[in-house]
């Protein structure tokens, strides 16, 4: 259909992520067993070329500037115990590969999942006696982003073996599918059901994880994933349950599962 | 009784009560049968010019969300989701439009993403300012229905 300026673009991008011309994401992805979608995309095949091209040049991503303030906070000092991540953590490119990557993760302790969010207020407290930060703090923000792009590339897998993983994926799954606010909708009836789709503006996508923290161009500032399911959730015109609490953490538990293979693309691009 | 009668009752009781304008129905007391509300909800006729406004204000119907329409050509982004409109009034009569634009989901089931516009009958944990409201008034209704009944091709 032509329509003067009327921008219709259906389905996702057919192009290719490789950052910097040597890290090749994978952002097409045969569906673990059980899910309901065949083949997993990453968002950025629902962004615009500009959008995309950001995403492919970390010297032209402006997420990478809340790796470099992640980097800085990682070797600080803070708490009355006088320690660093470094302390402990020494160099994060070794001890934290791979472990964005993989949570949220059983936390025993807690007997509740943990995301890296949870787990960095866990070791400011426990191990710095530095206070939690606040939820979507600057430097919490900055930290997460440092955190998950240790693990850039690296496919997206979580153990729903552990403790009562399991459980909470399905907590998480029965969240997914319930229809929520005044609009009426459930995180399927859009992200499922009609992925690559303009909404009014909106190129819908398949709402994965993989790239979270993002760097959202509209905010011109790094959004967190709770902050993301919570707008979400608002837009359906519905109260909004708090960051970490177990609803939204049983919600990342599974749509972190519904990402699996995807390559962390932290901090990825979108619009 | 049937539910077309309950819906008549509604209005003629209205009349009884000595206004001479019929009253707004309100959204619980709505019945759509057999996929139409064939009265106006307010017994007021719509204004077409009002209700293309509605049709393409975010706020509001924020049907241009869903809907490509040819008729508001003017506005930039047009979603994908539903089938274009142009052309309804050819597809629909008014009495089936007023029931799409009141609870789609009475029309089309209960799966469908368009919201109901005229109902109670929502999702879970409302968000309080909108907590026994409906996204449209009857009267937008009715303007909405009628520009739907001016898109024939
Ligand atoms: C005094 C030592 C100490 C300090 C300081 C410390 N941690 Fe930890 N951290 C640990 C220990 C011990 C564990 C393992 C906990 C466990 O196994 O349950 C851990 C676990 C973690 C993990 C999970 C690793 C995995 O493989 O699951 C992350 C992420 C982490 N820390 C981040 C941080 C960050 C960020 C900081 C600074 C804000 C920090 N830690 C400061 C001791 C420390
Ligand atoms: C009204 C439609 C709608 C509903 C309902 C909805 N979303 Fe979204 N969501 C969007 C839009 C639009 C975007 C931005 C474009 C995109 O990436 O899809 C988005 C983006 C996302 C993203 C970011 C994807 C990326 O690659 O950056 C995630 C994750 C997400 N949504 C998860 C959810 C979850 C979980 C729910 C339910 C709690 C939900 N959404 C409900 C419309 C919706
Ligand atoms: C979030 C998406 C969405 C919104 C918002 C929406 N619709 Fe729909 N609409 C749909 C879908 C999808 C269908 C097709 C039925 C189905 O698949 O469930 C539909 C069907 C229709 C139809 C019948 C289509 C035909 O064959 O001509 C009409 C008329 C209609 N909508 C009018 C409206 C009006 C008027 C509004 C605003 C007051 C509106 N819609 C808002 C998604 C939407």
């Amino acid at each position: 259909l032509a329509l003067g300026g009327t921008v219709m673009a259906g389905g996702p991008a057919d192009d290719k992520l490789v950052i910097d011309g040597e890290i090749e994401i994978i952002t097409r992805t045969a569906a673990p067993d059980g899910h309901p979608l065949g083949e997993l995309i990453s968002g950025w095949h629902y962004r615009t070329e500009e959008t995309r091209a950001l995403e492919a040049d970390s010297f032209q991503n402006p997420g990478m500037l809340y790796v470099e303030r992640g980097a800085e906070i990682w070797n600080t000092v803070e708490g009355d115990a006088g320690k660093s991540c470094a302390s402990c953590h020494e160099d994060a490119s070794e001890t934290m590969k791979g472990v964005g990557a993989s949570y949220p993760k059983w936390n025993e302790a807690a007997g509740k999942p943990f995301n890296i969010e949870l787990q960095i207020n866990e070791c400011r407290e426990a191990n710095m006696g530095a206070k939690p930060y606040k939820f979507d703090a600057a430097d919490q923000k900055a930290l997460t982003t440092y955190i998950k792009h240790q693990s850039l590339g690296m496919p997206v897998g979580i153990d729903l073996s552990t403790g009562a993983m399991q459980e909470w994926w399905d907590k998480g799954k029965e969240v997914y599918y319930t229809r929520t606010g005044q609009l009426n909708l459930a995180c399927a009836t859009c992200h499922e059901g009609y992925n690559g789709m303009f909404i009014r503006a909106d190129h819908l996508s398949q709402g994965n994880v993989n790239g979270f923290p993002t760097y959202r161009l509209k905010q011109a500032d790094m959004v967190s994933l709770h902050n993301r399911f919570r707008g979400c959730i608002r837009d359906t015109r519905a109260e909004f349950p708090p960051a970490f609490s177990d609803s939204l953490m049983a919600l990342e538990v599974y749509v972190t599962w519904r990402s699996s293979g995807l390559s962390v693309e932290t901090p990825a691009v979108r619009q | 009784m049937t539910k077309g009668f309950v819906i008549s009752m509604a209005i003629a009781s209205a009349a009884l009560a000595g206004s001479a304008v019929a009253e707004t129905i309100a959204p619980d007391a709505v019945e759509i049968v057999d996929m139409e509300v064939a009265a106006s909800l307010t017994g007021q006729p719509g204004d077409p010019i009002a209700g293309r406004k509605t049709f393409a204000d975010r706020g509001k119907g924020n049907c241009l969300a869903c809907h490509l329409n040819e008729d508001l050509k003017e506005q930039l982004f047009h979603g994908e989701v539903g089938p274009p409109v142009d052309g309804a009034a050819d597809r629909w009569t008014a009495s089936q439009l007023r029931a799409i634009v009141v609870n789609s989901k009475d029309v089309f089931g209960g799966q469908t993403i368009m919201p109901g516009f005229y109902t109670l009958n929502v999702g879970i944990n409302v968000a309080e300012e909108y907590q026994g409201k409906t996204i449209l008034t009857a009267q937008e209704v009715e303007d909405v229905v009628a520009y739907l009944m001016t898109l024939s091709q």
